[in-house]
């Protein structure tokens, strides 16, 4: 098992999870979203393919009303 | 009216839009229809936990024919407002950034510093930069200088309604430009709205005064007649102020001496 945060929240997960498997932990949502692994942008074609590693940090992040 | 140009791209209204304070998305839905807005802002936050926000805004931001323009809301460094646009950019498709790095969150003033520095940086990576800026002629020239496709001075702090404090400073940033200068925060009514327009900018950005007034749908279309009302008398040209009544508007020949 890995240790990973995702948005700021500790996660346990298997060896071999995807970024993608971690997003679809906390939103469903497809589009207008965006995700950012270790402070730079992964875009959203290599989230299926790139394995998390031991401390990952993922932010996920999507518009809200603001400004 | 006629269009202008803003990063790009020919747009014919000068009432750019925030879609923070709204109550519901059917507010935002009728405050975007009656303003007319055809460019509008959002925040990036981390998703879940926001029932104003995700695909449904975007959806009627869409809807509305507006263009959406990302903010980086809440950043303190250069660092922050970086990631917040590349993942804006990411996100919704778009070159765009309004750029906001603040000083703290009291006064929510821009830092100019870190602004500056920050602009740079995403200009040379491609974006199309819009900053908050301080109401400071010099910043104004700098970030101009830097390549934003705009500059947008406060009049007042974000979402105080105290208006344009300075508007020697607004008028004076208006006349040293080359990019479009957008009056962004501190309105409060339509005449500030209007003044601002009769200062000299090319437009103006409401949130607050909107989003959070008694009747948002209604003050929506206040700021849209504010700004139009003000754009067509600086188009007009205003008369010279005067100390006394030194042309009288009536002859003063042929008056009666009873």
């Amino acid at each position: 098992m890995m240790n990973v945060t995702i948005n700021g929240e500790p996660r346990e997960v298997p060896a071999g999870t995807t970024v993608e498997q971690l997003v679809r932990q906390v939103t469903s949502q497809d589009k207008g979203i965006a995700a950012a692994l270790n402070g730079e942008v992964l875009p959203h074609r290599a989230w299926s393919t790139h394995a998390l590693a031991d401390r990952d940090q993922v932010e996920v992040v999507t518009a809200v009303q603001g400004g | 009216m006629g269009t202008w140009e803003l990063g790009g791209r020919q747009i014919t209204s000068r009432l750019i839009t925030g879609t923070g304070g709204a109550t519901s998305l059917d507010v935002m839905s009728k405050v975007l229809k009656s303003s007319g807005s055809q460019v509008t802002t959002v925040a990036m936050r981390r998703v879940g936990g926001y029932a104003l926000g995700g695909g449904s805004l975007l959806d009627i931001i869409r809807a509305a024919g507006a263009e959406i323009l990302p903010n980086t809301a809440g950043c303190h460094t250069a660092a922050e407002a970086l990631l917040t646009a590349r993942l804006a950019r990411e996100a919704l498709e778009t070159d765009w950034v309004k750029l906001e790095v603040v000083a703290d969150d009291i006064t929510l003033l821009p830092d100019p510093v870190e602004l500056l520095d920050t602009a740079r940086k995403l200009v040379a990576d491609g974006f199309t930069v819009l900053p908050y800026t301080n109401d400071d002629p010099v910043l104004a020239l700098h970030l101009e200088r830097a390549g934003c496709a705009a500059v947008m001075p406060l009049g007042a702090p974000i979402g105080s309604g105290l208006g344009i404090r300075n508007p020697h400073n607004i008028a004076m940033i208006c006349e040293q430009a080359s990019v479009p200068v957008i009056l962004d925060a501190g309105i409060g009514t339509a005449s500030d709205a209007a003044l601002a327009m009769e200062l000299g900018c090319d437009g103006v950005l409401v949130a607050s005064a909107i989003t959070r007034a008694a009747d948002p749908e209604a003050m929506a279309t206040a700021m849209r007649l504010g700004v139009e009302a003000g754009r067509a008398a600086r188009e007009a040209g205003r008369i010279e102020r005067r100390w006394h009544a030194a042309i009288p508007s009536s002859p003063v020949a042929g008056r009666i001496t009873p």
